[in-house]
């Protein structure tokens, strides 16, 4: 395992790596083991998860806990069961869409919001913040309402569209990293003869990449994982339904098969693995910024 | 006002016009840049919740015209049980997440902090969790505390201490759903733990030549240091509780084995109305009974309360951000 990348965050550079008195070797033993307890605490779930989504149907209902053979074919046979297919496309696409439309609208706000001087700036930013906390079922109703009469409902699009114009924690999140990006690049550009937009694409856009990037993560596997939306505006509709929403009821369908509802379980954490796999740096990057640099 | 100034202004010399034109052309791009995410934050944010308080005194189905019913709906809410059973269950999650996750979080970041090997390893295991769809954590813990099969039920059992029935019973099906958050609250950990990161090495090395141990320097020098990042867990924790929907909603469900979750009310809630947060009874009246001014009136409580909770992280950040501008650059 490569974890070289990880640790060179997390640890700060010291020459004693290994401890020399007995006092101290008792308290790194203890360190570590609870450090490894709590290693296995969140881990473990997961491996359980695994172990029964590859057990038989039978074994499956009883309290074993390593498979006796290894089914293998139940992450296939759950597609049969239901048209997971259909649901990983209706989440592609509202996740991929709104992705999309959170990059082109929030970029340059987020830019007006950490570079430029305007009337009006703080103001614009705590309403940001204020849309950002809100809980998504204070203003369900009317929009919900709008949206019905417009006759979208039933389909992802009243989902989809407001990231082309509007994505309050994406907008915070982008306007923290840029923030951080040092004005004297931008003034450099500008005494070059660049405009603000020229300024925005060819200094700001490339020295954010990694902000932009974890934005996007979580952009992504907020919108994967999202389940209140889909339920609001689909929850009818089953050929509409994305995975999240559609694993809620297949616990439901197939009750009696904990090893199919599980390798389904598994299959929609996969995303999320294989990003976090890919880019962890932008990941633990990003989340610190939500936070710290408040 | 300024425009009339800006015109005198141009009109008295020739560099003042470039100053004016240039300054016109900078109003020009704030607004072209901020245009979209205004009229969006208008359309999604602003208008609804305009409307949202505007419905609340009315009784709206959807689909005959709004009618004014004045302050009925917030009357109601006090003769309505199950709303007043809402509220109970959203204040157990909004004291208990709030100390639980906030604690975990910062004795787990601790704990990290102080790992000499493994740390990147650790990390990520009590960080995945949390990318994790909620309806997956929540199915993932179903299996975990199943009773009679589950792994939990077989370690309590190694102890001699029978397992509850987690989300079958009234009693414990909230704490099965506090589990499942603790499980996914590795977010909160690393931003904590990062915290932890950036106190100066100098204190916690002036503390131990003054012979304070790792717990005086714990409390007398982390503690302190990171206070704003805990009010940060306190707040984002306190929202968190406030929108919980989706766990309630499949650990609702899936205890009670129905098939259908979308349109069955009659598992909202489940086991007795445990799990009925206040968003579920919200949804419950809005979008299946279509009790939409009475959803709106609900919708219009939680609004002035997480407003509240909003605006005590807000005046901390208006500070850091004074003092971001109070610097020479500015």
């Amino acid at each position: 395992m490569s974890t070289a990348t990880l640790t060179d965050t997390g640890r700060r550079p010291g020459p004693d790596r290994r401890p020399r008195n007995p006092r101290a070797v008792l308290d790194w033993v203890a360190v570590h083991s609870i450090g490894l307890a709590l290693a296995l605490m969140f881990a473990l779930p997961i491996v359980f998860v695994f172990l029964t989504a590859v057990m038989s149907d039978g074994q499956a209902f009883t309290p074993d806990l390593w498979p006796r053979e290894w089914h293998w074919g139940n992450f296939l046979e759950v597609f049969d069961k239901a048209p997971l297919l259909k649901y990983l496309g209706n989440s592609l696409l509202y996740s991929l869409l709104a992705t999309a439309g959170m990059l082109l609208s929030s970029i340059p706000a987020a830019y007006a919001l950490a570079r430029l001087k305007w009337r009006g700036r703080n103001a614009a930013f705590l309403l940001v913040v204020g849309a950002m906390m809100l809980p998504p079922q204070v203003v369900a109703v009317p929009l919900y309402d709008t949206w019905s009469s417009l006759g979208l409902t039933g389909t992802l699009w009243p989902l989809i569209a407001p990231y082309f114009l509007f994505d309050a924690f994406s907008i915070f999140l982008l306007r923290q990293f840029i923030v951080t990006i040092p004005q004297s690049y931008v003034d450099a550009a500008r005494v070059d003869g660049c405009s603000e937009f020229q300024a925005l694409v060819r200094i700001v856009v490339p020295m954010a990449r990694p902000g932009i990037a974890a934005t996007a993560l979580f952009c992504f596997l907020y919108t994967w994982n999202d389940y209140f939306g889909p339920l609001l505006y689909t929850g009818e509709k089953p050929d509409q339904w994305t995975l999240s929403l559609a694993l809620s009821s297949f616990k439901g369908l197939h009750h009696v098969q904990w090893n199919l509802a599980m390798a389904v379980t598994l299959l929609t954490m996969v995303p999320a693995v294989v990003l976090f796999a890919f880019a962890q740096r932008s990941f633990v990057k990003g989340i610190t910024f939500t936070g710290v640099k408040g | 006002m300024t425009a009339t100034l800006d015109r005198v202004d141009a009109a008295r010399t020739a560099p003042a016009r470039g100053r004016s034109r240039a300054r016109a052309r900078h109003r020009l791009t704030v607004l072209a840049l901020m245009a979209p995410a205004a009229v969006g934050f208008t359309v999604f944010f602003g208008y609804p919740l305009v409307a949202t308080v505007v419905f609340s005194f009315t009784d709206y189905d959807l689909i005959n015209p709004p009618e004014w019913v004045g302050f009925a709906n917030y009357a109601y809410m006090l003769r309505d049980e199950l709303f007043l059973t809402a509220v109970h269950n959203t204040l157990w999650f909004v004291v208990a997440l709030t100390v639980l996750r906030v604690v975990f979080a910062l004795g787990v970041a601790s704990v990290v902090a102080r790992l000499k090997s493994g740390v990147g390893l650790v990390r990520t295991l009590c960080y995945l969790p949390s990318l994790a769809p909620p309806v997956a954590a929540t199915l993932v813990f179903f299996l975990v505390l199943r009773p009679n099969e589950g792994p939990l039920d077989k370690l309590l059992g190694w102890f001699g201490v029978e397992s509850p029935l987690w989300f079958a019973d009234p009693a414990w099906s909230k704490p099965g759903i506090a589990a499942v958050m603790l499980w996914v609250s590795g977010d909160l950990m690393i931003i904590i733990l990062a915290a932890i990161l950036d106190v100066p090495q100098e204190q916690y090395e002036a503390a131990e030549l003054d012979g304070a141990g790792v717990v005086r320097r714990w409390w007398h020098i982390t503690l302190p240091t990171i206070s704003p990042v805990l009010l940060f867990g306190v707040v984002n924790s306190i929202i968190v509780a406030l929108q919980l929907f989706t766990q309630a909603v499949v650990a609702g469900s899936a205890a009670s084995g129905a098939a259908d979750i979308t349109g069955n009310t009659r598992y909202l809630g489940f086991p007795e109305n445990s799990t009925l947060t206040f968003p579920v009874w919200l949804y419950t009246q809005g979008f299946r009974y279509f009790d939409m001014g009475y959803a709106s009136a609900m919708a219009t409580v939680l609004f002035v309360i997480s407003f509240a909770a909003t605006a005590l992280l807000v005046q901390r950040m208006r500070k850091a951000t004074h003092q971001e501008e109070g610097g020479p650059g500015a």
